[in-house]
């Protein structure tokens, strides 16, 4: 957790704001010290911490408003005036998307896609990221800048001929013809590279003296060492397949396999959308990542993750 | 390192006698190569079916009548001779540039700004800010725009509602264009802060914080050290965020299928979502593949742009 106490002596008030200087004498001050806040000359900046939480309530804005309305029932979700907390609560609208559609299915077919191809991906970029970073040959260096050249063509650039090699694959209409395409990701296997490449390379030369195999360093020496890189991928990888909406688009054809985002998007591309059914949808896709998230969040917030991304 | 040639460990409990060196080196040698390959093995498969296939396979697309079935017919290079007169085409172009060129530097100065106050120690409650300006992230594109269009809808969003209230009139946020692109490069803003926040916030607690100190006691004002100081320091991130937003947001296609859908009309059909229209729902493969071979071009030139960019400033 990125507590103050914690944090790097970094930049102390140098934000933009020429504020940062404005000596404030906060009344929560007292009561920060006895937590061990031992940066005196830190001292708490009302403008600055007024100007955070506003902008933090202006990002927090659009959401809220869209939680509440999706607790309104469909007739307050048009009458003016609009209030701001629902004045009759339902939970209808989750009922009704829940049912009407057939939000179960879509569920369990993102959980599916969704948890398979993150194990895959995690597994396969931990192999990769670590052969790239501690086995230096021609191969090895020429498989790095292939993946490099992946995150300069994304697939957006090419729909219609992955969509014939998904049908020639036999893998069209199908959960399994989403998952094999997405296990491969650049961001992956940069992230476990730049790790292991902070691995002390005596690690791997003691193993070798000891009369380890190549594999069995990897799988019982590095691969548990990399355990908050695993983490923070596997988060990262849960929220992409979770989110993700075009592979979906283009491999699915009949209903009964769509992803939640597939079916989000008809509903909202619906000629009269039926925004009661839309915002409870669109809400529960939610819960799943959002969770996620809570329990996780440390990995994804304090990881250091400028080793090549993509979104 | 682990060079096959230079072996700095002898095997173990073997006599070094000339052939059973030579032997165990091959073996050494082999176990370089095989336990690579072994490792790199699936996604080099993966690479080559899903990335080097298609990609081929949409050059050779780019020069045909291909329709989705039947054989591939040649035309050479008609389909470019198309696309350069058709108005369409430059029109999603053309609106995909302003986007980006919009998009871009807002999503810039809000993860920058926002980052630079939450590492700032006068701010209080960072991590509970942090946490909530982080919240878009976990949103899919889709439900952005579903978002964004239930908060900016013309008749019943909530901003309408606001202004009217303040006694204006209520602008029309989806029939005219400009407008509707407005929404759009708000909502992206909204949803692409929180990942490079995290970039800018990585970046800026990596600058030493005794150049900071120096140039205060020379009388910089914070202004002048964020400019002199920070800013340069960040300068790798910086190009960073740049590039991939700008990449991102060249294929934008979710977030606007739900937000807009492209319109008013075509009005804000964006390049992707122009490839898909063309490429799926009325299947011209070939037309469709040539619109794409223009778009990988421009995303190669921008990459090349602005790593030339970066080196001369390094």
């Amino acid at each position: 957790m990125a507590t103050a106490a914690n944090l790097p002596p970094a930049v102390a008030g140098e934000a933009a704001i020429g504020a940062g200087q404005t000596p404030a004498a906060p009344p929560a001050d007292p009561r920060k010290k006895p937590r061990g806040n031992r940066e005196a000359r830190a001292k708490a900046s009302v403008p600055l911490t007024v100007v955070t939480w506003l902008i933090a309530a202006i990002y927090a804005f659009p959401l809220l408003w869209f939680l509440l309305s999706s607790f309104k029932p469909g007739s307050e979700l048009f009458s003016y005036p609009l209030s701001m907390i629902p004045r009759e609560w339902t939970f209808q609208g989750f009922v009704d998307a829940w049912e009407r559609v057939d939000f179960a299915q879509y569920f369990l077919n993102t959980a599916t896609v969704s948890i398979v191809t993150t194990v895959l991906t995690v597994f396969f970029s931990a192999c990769t990221g670590y052969a790239l970073a501690k086995y230096n040959n021609k191969g090895t260096r020429l498989f790095f800048v292939c993946i490099l050249a992946t995150t300069m063509l994304p697939t957006e650039v090419i729909l219609n001929p992955t969509f014939s090699v998904i049908r020639d694959l036999g893998l069209y209409n199908s959960l399994a013809g989403i998952i094999v395409p997405s296990v491969l990701t650049a961001t992956g296997v940069f992230m476990f590279r730049q790790f292991f490449l902070t691995v002390p390379d005596d690690l791997l030369h003691s193993a070798r003296i000891d009369g380890a195999s190549e594999l069995a360093i990897f799988f019982r020496i590095m691969l548990p060492l990399s355990r908050p890189i695993l983490f923070t991928l596997a988060i990262f990888s849960f929220q992409w397949r979770w989110n993700d909406y075009i592979w979906p688009l283009i491999v699915l054809n009949d209903p009964k396999w769509y992803t939640l985002q597939v079916a989000l998007r008809s509903i909202v591309g619906a000629e009269n959308i039926d925004w009661p059914v839309l915002l409870g949808a669109s809400v529960i896709s939610l819960l799943p990542l959002v969770l996620v998230f809570f329990v996780f969040q440390k990995y994804v917030l304090n990881a250091d993750v400028s080793a090549g991304l993509k979104d | 390192m682990a060079n096959p040639t230079i072996s700095t460990t002898a095997a173990p409990a073997k006599p070094p006698t000339g052939t059973v060196r030579s032997k165990s080196q091959q073996k050494r040698r082999n176990r370089y190569v095989i336990a690579p390959l072994v490792l790199v093995g699936v996604n080099v498969v993966l690479f080559l079916v899903f990335f080097v296939w298609p990609g081929a396979l949409g050059m050779l697309y780019s020069f045909t009548d291909y329709r989705g079935v039947g054989k591939l017919h040649f035309i050479g290079l008609a389909n470019f001779q198309k696309l350069l007169a058709d108005s369409t085409f430059y029109a999603a172009l053309g609106r995909t540039f302003v986007y980006t060129v919009l998009s871009v530097p807002l999503v810039y100065l809000c993860s920058l700004g926002v980052a630079s106050l939450l590492v700032s120690k006068a701010v209080r409650g960072r991590t509970a800010a942090k946490m909530v300006i982080f919240l878009p992230w976990l949103i899919s594109p889709i439900v952005v725009g579903v978002i964004w269009k239930w908060l900016f809808g013309q008749d019943f969003g909530f901003v309408n509602f606001l202004i009217t209230g303040a006694g204006g009139n209520a602008l029309p946020w989806s029939s005219n264009g400009n407008l509707a692109l407005a929404v759009v490069i708000f909502a992206s803003a909204w949803g692409g802060t929180a990942f490079n926040m995290l970039l800018f916030i990585a970046a800026l607690k990596n600058i030493p914080e005794a150049l900071l100190e120096a140039a205060e006691l020379d009388g910089a004002n914070a202004w002048q050290r964020f400019l002199h100081v920070t800013l340069p320091g960040i300068a790798p991130t910086s190009f960073m965020v740049i590039l991939l937003s700008t990449i991102h947001a060249m294929k934008e296609f979710a977030m606007i299928q739900a937000l807009t859908n492209g319109g008013p009309g075509t009005e804000n059909t964006l390049i992707v979502q122009y490839i898909y229209k063309t490429g799926f729902e009325q299947s011209k493969v070939g037309y469709a593949s040539a619109a794409s071979m223009v778009l990988m071009v421009v995303l190669l030139a921008i990459a090349l742009i602005q790593l030339r960019f970066n080196r001369k400033k390094g």
